[in-house]
């Protein structure tokens, strides 16, 4: 996993709440068996009519977006279903870490595996986010992980709050299952005193 | 010792490595697997030379993208086959058990686990779905978990978590005439908003709950994460317990009596304390039909849709705005006048017999509405057999509607089953997001009854006033 410190980029202003993961990446394209090939279809139905022809009025059209790699949005992001597709599309087009109220469960750890940056900032921070970026041309974050914050280049600055363990594997892009193997004894150890009642299944 | 809720009593029961600023390392009792979030997960595993930990805690079905057109006919779609294959061989390589297409047990993963004992109080099951949660019906913390953590569990059978914080989720009194557990799920969702149980395991108690069958369960904790929820729990009881003897992966004799004597631990000790309490008030549950596009914007039947201008919060307004043009609804409109062009009665919300048994109830003896296109999808296999024993599929058959064979369907249109555009669909699925059911698709989700009615008058209607 790519590590996260800190990253600076052009913000995507998407003002809606309960962004789900249909929405971020709709079912028709999960039948890859790869990690890649996600990120043309981000957003497909936000970006794309049903002929597949770019929407020239979309957001993501917009030349002043173009290049956006930080997205920032309404609470309940990436609600809906578990698909960690979500999280590799959102990342293979380019965004490096999402700013919003607050963020679905299972989105968020996706997210931390794969080096995307869920940052939760109140709601009234947020909407003034959404408003300067579509407003102000070019309107750039700067989300540093160490210090956790985010502070644009014209004064303002908010601190976030971020779990101590994932700021810990984000920082170094650490691989969760090698930290966990590390504890082999302890599984070795608790599968020895599971009780016998437990369903097995044979191949 | 201080009184526990049955969530920190399976939880704690389940840590292998605890630390200080970190996750506790869970071990999963049963990680349950399908086609669609896991040929990555085995990928990692292959590159990173790994094996399963332990296959015999393992279980795999097909069911997202498989068609739902008799099996003897071929999967046409060259990716969905390319997906199938994949875990097939996936299972064959790493020794896990697949329920595969030709298989009598297969179906949808949270229809299977319950149907076969593989799901059991007390127990820590991952899967791959958000709607994972399902199976805390039987009295398990069930966790949906992404695809990177399927690889994790694949490797190690632990998951490392985060304790969520707790919430109860009480509703007393009987459900009004007309309701089912699904308008029950969709009042409570309806009440603490699509966010309303972020970061929470919730546990559902009170005198509604206990009286709701297993099925009726396991439909109320299926849509936990439509509230946010991070799982859903009952406390298992003797209906429980009568529900899981003698199934398939059942403990037997003396094991039985071992597993019993610890089910009936679980439930949460009197004076525990939860993070948070929500109480629902079960007269206040109606049927209802969604009009937007999360679960939680729902309306009774006899309401009508909302008029976004009578709303002063201007974000809100705007998705209630947003939500009617895709659904193409002028505020105002009684629920009852709007008309519907296909009937989905399936996915792992509402496609077990007692769902079935609701729906062909309604449609027995009439005929689908002119113009209307229905389908049943049973959640498995074994429910399709058990209904057609109760000669169900013929009601449904001889009022015009399709009768399939069982998978996701329709849910979440990654198979041929999909909404066209701009088509308007009564569902007892569990999302009515934009594009669920297919580019373009309307989706309006409802119980069972309800859906059936609907399919037969060409529009929503009252299931109160249905005569039999
Ligand atoms: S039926 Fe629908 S919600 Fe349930 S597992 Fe299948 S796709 Fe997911």
């Amino acid at each position: 996993m790519e590590p996260f410190t800190e990253h600076t980029g052009v913000v995507l202003p998407l003002d809606r709440a309960d962004v789900d993961t249909d929405l971020i990446i709709p079912a028709r394209f999960l039948k890859r068996i790869e990690r890649t090939g996600y990120g043309d279809m981000v957003f497909y139905t936000l970006r794309f009519d049903a002929g597949g022809t770019p929407l020239a009025d979309s957001i993501f059209a917009k030349p002043q977006y173009r290049g956006a790699t930080v997205l920032v949005a309404g609470p309940n992001f990436g609600c809906g279903s578990s698909r960690e597709h979500a999280a590799w599309a959102l990342r293979e087009y380019g965004f490096r870490a999402i700013i919003a109220p607050s963020f679905a469960n299972i989105f968020a750890a996706n997210a931390a595996q794969n080096g995307l940056l869920t940052v939760v900032l109140p709601e009234e921070r947020v909407r003034q986010m959404l408003e300067t970026a579509a407003t102000r041309e070019g309107y750039q974050l700067t989300v540093n992980l160490e210090q956790q914050t985010v502070t644009d280049g014209f004064g303002r600055r908010d601190r976030f709050e971020i779990d101590p363990f994932t700021k810990h594997c984000l920082l170094h892009g650490l691989d969760a299952i090698g930290l966990t193997l590390r504890a082999s004894d302890d599984i070795a150890r608790f599968e020895a005193s599971r009780p016998g009642w437990m369903p097995r299944v044979t191949a | 010792m201080k009184p526990r809720t049955i969530i920190d009593k399976i939880w704690d029961a389940h840590v292998v490595r605890r630390a200080p600023e970190q996750p506790d390392v869970l071990f999963v009792d049963m990680h349950l697997v399908h086609e669609v979030t896991t040929p990555q997960a085995f990928e990692g595993l292959r590159l990173a030379g790994r094996r399963v930990r332990r296959p015999d805690l393992t279980f795999a079905t097909l069911d997202h993208n498989v068609p739902t057109w008799p099996r003897s006919q071929p999967v046409t779609d060259p990716i969905s086959r390319r997906q199938i294959a994949a875990l097939e061989d996936n299972c064959r390589a790493f020794g896990i058990r697949l329920e595969g297409l030709e298989s009598r047990r297969q179906g949808i993963v949270h229809i299977i686990g319950p149907e076969l004992g593989l799901t059991q109080p007390g127990m820590l099951i991952a899967c791959g779905d958000s709607h994972t949660g399902t199976h805390g019906a039987l009295g398990a913390l069930a966790f949906g978990i992404g695809t990177t953590e399927v690889e994790h569990v694949l490797a190690t059978q632990t998951l490392p978590l985060r304790r969520p914080k707790t919430m109860e989720v009480r509703v007393e009194g009987a459900l009004p005439p007309g309701t089912t557990p699904k308008d029950l799920i969709l009042g409570i969702i309806r009440q603490i908003g699509v966010g309303g149980g972020i970061g929470h395991i919730i546990e559902y108690t009170g005198s509604t709950i206990r009286g709701l069958s297993i099925e009726g369960r396991l439909t109320v904790c299926n849509m936990t994460v439509e509230g946010g929820g991070r799982a859903g729990i009952i406390a298992p009881d003797d209906q429980t317990f009568t529900y899981v003897a003698g199934r398939p992966y059942a403990p037997q004799g003396r094991l039985w009596d071992e597993a019993l004597a610890y089910w009936q631990t679980l439930p949460t000790d009197p004076g525990a304390a939860y993070d948070r309490r929500v109480d629902v008030d079960a007269a206040t549950i109606a049927p209802f039909v969604t009009w937007g596009t999360n679960p939680a914007q729902s309306e009774p039947v006899t309401g009508r849709v909302p008029d976004p201008s009578a709303v002063s919060d201007p974000a809100a307004r705007r998705a209630i705005e947003r939500a009617l043009a895709y659904m193409a609804l002028r505020p105002g409109t009684p629920i009852q006048e709007i008309a519907i062009d296909r009937v989905f009665i399936g996915s792992c919300t509402n496609s077990r017999l007692e769902d079935l048994r609701a729906a062909a109830q309604v449609v027995a003896g009439r005929r689908v509405h002119a113009g209307v296109r229905a389908m049943v999808v049973p959640g498995s296999q074994q429910v399709k057999a058990a209904a057609e024993r109760e000669r169900l599929d013929r009601i449904f058959t001889d009022a015009g509607f399709e009768w399939r064979e069982a998978g996701c369907s329709m849910c979440l249109g990654m198979n041929p089953d999909i909404l066209g555009p701009g088509e308007r669909c009564a569902s007892t699925s569990n999302r009515n997001f934009e594009g669920r059911q297919g580019p373009g698709g309307r989706t309006h989700l409802v119980s069972p009854p309800m859906a059936a009615a609907a399919a037969i008058a060409g529009r929503f209607v009252d299931i109160r006033e249905w005569r039999a």
